[in-house]
């Protein structure tokens, strides 16, 4: 059986699609976080399956992924590190009750 | 670079900024200050002096001292200045009121340092823009003058300041975004590439079509600070709550800078739309002069009386400009030095008294004529001064100013002359109602019994500016040479004049 | 003629302000008053010589053939407007500027002498004595006036002088209030004076009045008549007119309006009865003898322009008539003695400008011109006299009103008989000076129209009546209580400006006056008709003397019964026909309520509401926007779900159609 482009292309959509549900609807910013993570590797997915079906001569996808990657984790850090802070001042991890900043 | 001497109306503000910014108590800053504002006078002195020699030795370029330094040759922007009779008229009074004013806040508190620093950076707009004559570089130090004035309001002022200091900001903001808009349409209109004034005003090429559309921008947009009629309600809500030597400095000089781009700009580089709608802001001006005058005879708060009558006395000058006659103009300028010269001596007076009764409305005050006899016959040679008796500068400036617009024939020009001749009556109105109920009479408040009269320093203050204001009634002819020729007669082909 | 003693008359009054307006309050009483006293004195002097040498020596620039001349002593450039439009400041030396720098320097001489007593010990003395030198010097430059803008200039400088000196009591509210209705109401006058001036100006392009109303000769003098005056009018104002007149006869009466406004004619006399708040000698020099005489004085010196249009001269002629017996009436029934000499003035100066209206060159060569300076002399004269009389009075008794006055012949003789002559005077009856002028003011009102005369020889006898009023009231009438002070004659600073005025008001009467002063320089000679003029008018005197003596000699219940039966005219002209109410109403009621107010509400809530409005409005739309942006990434996750979604959708439905 031959693995086709769309068997990498449909699980990682479902995969985007649950990241984008969960970060619309969950308010827990930890678990917003998680949402964020999911999308990100389902594009990182898609990444490398279009590079390596449609331009398998060129890396750049390659790249990208890793790149992306490494940003994510960077981001990943930044967020958690202001969430754990944010939970330090207030006792809660909840993103419509963090609006003690607004006017 | 630093040959030329007009650089030196920027460099020694920007000296004095670093002094104030060094000193230490308040000995040192008031040195600085007058030390500074005194070689800024003797400057523009000088420069008075030497410009007349050049003249009478035959130089006959319309701008003399002239220098450019570009700053952005992408746009061709450069630092230029040059002055003309009229420049220096303004620099002197600049650095009259700028010396004055240290006087006046001899004893601001609190935060002296930053009063001073702010000021001293609103009189680098000030002396920048009367020197320039590079459109962008003269915009530049337009907006350097007015954002300093937020500040200076917002902080040291009284009463509302902040909703004061916001709306004239605003006001006066919504004003430079129409100047912008027209500076660069005469930019690109005029196709040459260039900022400088003197070059756009030779060339004349901006087509007439652009000119009716960018002369009212431009009008306007210097007319809101000249406190034109219905621009004007910045003026005395600003007025009223500002510290004295703000008052002072906005009311003398940069109300001035109003008049001045109006001329220098608007009717200068578009003479062929002035002409064609001199008609609409003759009548707004017009209106000016008289709303004023009569708003003024009702007020309570001196600040706000004086206010108004600024509002009058600067309509005067606009409504001269727009008379496009050498006459008329030279009377608005001289009504610029003169109002300028009274208004400050007005505020820093009702700084004075406001000082001692902690209260400006003349309701609450009587008989001061009593109980501060210098500064109560001050007020009245101000008062004097402003509803034109001869002897003190009002007069020969209105006098010119009438004189020039009846000179204009059109029938609606000569209906407005009348109006605006009317003032003289309504001011004497209003001046004479504040004398009257201020000054003279029985004393209102028995505590006001035991206050003194003026210091060392208001003394200085008040008699330089009583000096200058007897200077130009006594002896006009000199000032109205030195303004009248430096009209070039290009702007008066256009109009067949 | 040298300059150097015309600019001293200029200077010094000015350098007695400035030295007595700086250093004032450093000197003592003493030293300020005779300071003030010897620089006007001084100046007094000079003006003599000037006059006597302008009138007697024949130099040839003052003098051709008989011919007075318009000669200018110096004129220096003051202000430029464009081309020949200049203000200059100079001396012009002619019959009427000479007459006026006697009169000036005289009276003003006495009242500085007799104000060493009467403000004695006064708080700000030396602030008194500054005043009166500012205003001894800005009248000195209205008179010498080489052009119409110079005499404005001084006009507007006089009329600030007598603001200060009617205020001189700052702290009493009448004065400040009277001080501040006599600067506006000239200044309103004044606005008439510019724009006439604007209008002369631009027609004609020159101020100077030699040019205007005169032909210069060849050794630079010139001399009034007609010729330049017909040509400015029919050259320079072409057939101009504007609403049915002619735009000459407009400035002309313009220009007259300010001088309604200085020398209080109707309606714009309410300032100077009030003006009495001032001390009394500064009513004697400023409100009866130099000030308000301005506005005769311009007429006269515009003459032969005003000659050019008729209508102008009507106007005059009409205006003073009808306030020449107004103040009359008015004075009839005052109860303050300066109020009745004040609106006596009004009257007597209403004389002087009808007889320069009815003053034509073909009426007896312009009798009525001569007349009218003449009366304007003897007129300074013995109403200085007067006001100085009722200074001393008023510094005898402290009070202003008759009421507090009588049978006082018996303690003050000298200023009892000074008084007498002056009533005398203006009354008309020879040998006194007023009989004299007035006979000639009523010749040139006979000459020109019948009616005229008649209504002003009324006049004339009303003008005895109530002097003579006034006089029995105050010298007999019923001796009031006057306590242990007795009143007493005044001290010898003002007893001695009583007699030299009398003196002068005896005598002054056979000047041949004509000889100096004429609308065109050449010489007339005064003839009395004694059988049509001055017999009738000396009976018409006499008889209204003898029913003020009947009415008021003695204490008798006649006045009131006399004012009970007039009734309602009596309290109208009491209450001087309401003028002031009338003013009031309109001052207060229309201009301050219906104009200035809602102006300044307008400005408030309209104007400045618009822009408070627009600020409103920015502030209601950012916040109506601002939930948009919440800060709660879920919310812009959706919007940009929605907004790809969309996206896509239209790519797609582009690429599929």
């Amino acid at each position: 059986m031959e693995i086709k482009l769309l068997y990498y292309l449909v699980p990682s959509l479902i995969m985007f699609c649950c990241g984008l549900y969960g970060f619309l609807t969950r308010k827990n910013m930890i678990a917003m976080l998680i949402s964020l993570e999911l999308m990100l590797n389902a594009v990182d997915i898609n990444f490398t399956v279009i590079n390596r079906y449609i331009f398998p001569d060129s890396k750049e996808g390659m790249i990208f992924t890793l790149f992306a990657i490494a940003i994510a984790a960077a981001e990943t850090a930044l967020a958690i590190a202001i969430i754990i802070n944010l939970y330090r001042v207030t006792k809660k991890v909840e993103t419509d009750e963090a609006s003690q900043l607004k006017g | 670079m630093f040959s030329n001497p007009l650089i030196y109306f920027v460099v020694i503000p920007v000296i004095m900024l670093l002094g104030i910014y060094l000193s230490r108590n308040m000995a040192q800053i008031r040195t600085v200050a007058v030390a500074g504002s005194l070689a800024l006078l003797g400057l523009s002195a000088w420069l008075l002096v030497d410009y007349l020699g050049l003249r009478a030795a035959g130089a006959d370029a319309p701008m003399l001292y002239r220098g450019d330094w570009t700053w952005f040759s992408a746009m061709n922007i450069k630092l230029s200045v040059g002055v003309d009779g009229i420049s220096i008229a303004m620099l002197l009074l600049s650095s009259i009121i700028l010396l004055t004013g240290s006087f006046a806040s001899w004893k601001i508190n609190p935060l002296p340092k930053e009063f001073f620093l702010w000021l001293i950076l609103l009189s680098i707009g000030v002396f920048g823009f009367f020197i320039s004559i590079d459109l962008f570089t003269m915009f530049m130090f337009y907006e350097v003058a007015l954002i300093p004035m937020y500040l200076l309001i917002g902080i040291w002022g009284t009463g509302r300041k902040e909703y004061s200091a916001m709306k004239l900001t605003l006001m006066l903001m919504g004003g430079s975004a129409f100047l912008m808009l027209s500076l660069i349409g005469i930019y690109y209109n005029a196709g040459l590439h260039s900022w400088n004034l003197l070059e756009i005003a030779q060339a004349d090429s901006i087509d007439h079509t652009w000119q009716m559309f960018l002369f009212p921008m431009a009008f306007v947009g210097f007319g809101v600070l000249g406190a034109m009629f219905p621009f004007h309600t910045w003026s005395p809500d600003g007025h009223a709550c500002a510290p004295t030597a703000v008052s002072m400095l906005h009311a003398g000089v940069l109300m001035k800078l109003g008049g001045y781009g109006c001329f220098r700009v608007a009717i200068y580089l578009m003479p062929y739309a002035a002409n064609e709608l001199a008609w609409i802001f003759l009548i707004l001006t017009g209106i000016s002069v008289v709303y004023g005058a009569f708003s003024a005879c009702v007020q309570t708060d001196l600040k706000y009386i004086n206010a108004y009558s600024s509002v009058s006395h600067c309509g005067l000058v606009l409504f001269a400009i727009l008379m496009l006659n050498t006459t008329a103009m030279t009377g608005a300028i001289m009504q610029m030095l003169s109002h300028g010269l009274m208004t400050a001596l007005f505020f820093a007076l009702i700084g004075m008294i406001y000082g001692r009764t902690h209260t400006r409305d003349i309701r609450q005050m009587g008989g001061l004529m009593k109980i501060m006899p210098y500064l109560a016959v001050c007020y009245m040679i101000a008062g004097f001064a402003s509803l034109g008796l001869p002897g003190l500068s009002g007069f020969v400036a209105e006098m010119t100013i009438f004189v020039g617009s009846f000179e204009n024939t059109h029938t609606l020009n000569r209906v407005f002359t009348i109006i605006a001749c009317c003032s003289i009556v309504i001011t004497a109105v209003y001046i004479l109602r504040v004398v009257g109920k201020l000054l003279l009479g029985p004393v209102y408040d028995k505590h006001h019994e035991e206050l003194t009269d003026a210091t060392w320093w208001e003394r200085t203050s008040t008699v330089t500016l009583i000096i200058c204001v007897a200077a130009i009634g006594c002896f006009p002819n000199f000032f109205a040479n030195l303004i009248r020729t430096t009209f070039s007669p290009e702007i008066f082909k256009v109009l067949g004049m | 003629m040298e300059p150097i003693i015309p600019i001293l008359i200029l200077c010094l009054p000015l350098l007695g302000f400035l030295v007595l307006g700086l250093l004032g309050p450093k000197m003592s009483h003493k030293a300020a008053g005779w300071y003030g006293v010897l620089s006007i004195g001084t100046v007094m002097v000079l003006a003599y010589i000037t006059a006597i040498t302008y009138f007697f020596s024949g130099a040839p620039e003052f003098i051709l053939d008989g011919t007075r001349l318009q000669y200018v002593v110096f004129n220096q450039d003051w202000l430029n407007f464009y081309k020949d439009l200049t203000i200059r400041i100079g001396f012009l030396l002619d019959p009427i500027s000479a007459l006026m720098l006697v009169v000036i320097t005289t009276i003003s001489f006495c009242v500085h002498l007799y104000s060493l007593g009467y403000m004695e010990g006064e708080k700000g003395f030396q602030r008194y004595y500054a005043f009166l030198q500012l205003f001894s010097f800005s009248m000195l430059g209205l008179v010498v006036a080489t052009n119409i803008f110079q005499m404005y200039i001084f006009w507007e400088l006089v009329g600030a002088s007598s603001y200060l000196l009617i205020g001189f009591y700052y702290q009493r509210p009448s004065a400040v209030s009277a001080s501040k209705k006599a600067f506006i109401v000239t200044r309103f006058a004044d606005l008439g004076f510019l724009i006439g001036i604007l209008i002369l100006s631009y027609y004609t392009g020159t101020f100077n009045f030699t040019d205007l109303t005169g032909s210069v000769l060849a050794n630079g003098s010139s001399v009034n008549n007609l010729i330049t005056p017909g040509v400015v009018a029919s050259l320079k104002f072409g057939g101009a007119s504007f609403m049915g007149c002619s735009l000459l006869t407009w400035a002309l009466v313009l220009i007259f309006m300010g001088g309604m406004g200085k020398s209080a004619m109707l309606p714009l006399h309410i300032w100077l009865p009030d003006a009495m708040e001032g001390p009394t000698p500064v009513s004697a020099l400023i409100h009866a003898a130099t000030m308000v005489v301005a506005g005769v004085y311009l007429v006269a010196r515009l003459f032969p322009l005003y000659l050019m249009e008729e209508a102008a001269l009507l106007f005059i002629t009409v205006v003073g008539a009808i306030t020449a017996f107004y103040a009359a009436v008015v004075a009839c029934t005052q109860v303050d003695i300066k109020r009745v000499l004040a609106f006596s003035t009004i009257s007597q100066i209403a004389f002087m400008m009808v007889s320069l209206g009815v003053a034509r060159p073909e009426i007896h060569e312009g009798l009525g011109y001569m007349a009218s300076m003449f009366h304007l002399f003897t007129h300074a004269m013995f109403k200085a006299l007067l006001f100085l009389g009722a200074g001393a009075l008023i510094h005898a008794v402290h009070s202003n009103d008759y009421t507090a006055m009588g049978g006082l012949r018996k303690y003050m003789p000298i200023t009892h008989i000074t008084f007498l002559i002056g009533c005398l005077a203006i009354a008309g009856i020879p040998p006194f000076s007023g009989f004299f002028s007035k006979d000639e003011i009523l010749s040139a009102c006979y000459e020109n129209n019948f009616i005229w005369g008649a209504w002003m020889s009324m006049v004339a006898g009303l003008t005895a009546f109530y002097m003579f009023r006034l006089y029995y009231l105050i010298f007999w009438w019923d001796e009031p209580d006057y306590g242990h002070h007795k009143p007493h004659d005044a001290p010898w600073p003002m007893s001695l400006p009583l007699i030299f005025l009398a003196l002068v008001s005896c005598v002054a009467g056979f000047i041949p006056f004509g000889e100096f002063v004429t609308w065109n320089g050449e010489p007339y000679h005064i003839h009395i008709n004694w059988v049509g003029v001055a017999i009738p008018s000396i009976v018409i005197a006499v008889l209204a003397i003898a029913l003020a003596t009947f009415m008021y000699r003695k204490k008798n219940p006649l006045p009131d019964k006399v004012a009970k039966a007039t009734g309602a005219l009596w309290t109208a002209a009491h209450h001087r026909f309401y003028w002031d109410e009338i003013y009031m109403f309109i001052t207060h009621k229309i201009i301050f309520n219906l104009i200035c107010k809602p102006i300044a509400w307008f400005d408030r809530h309209i104007i400045d509401g618009t822009m408070d409005g627009l600020a409103w409005c920015a502030q209601r739309l950012s916040i109506t926007i601002r939930p948009l942006q919440s800060g709660n990434v879920q919310s812009y996750v959706y919007v940009y779900l929605f907004g790809a979604l969309l996206l896509g959708g239209v790519t797609a439905a582009v690429v599929l159609l």
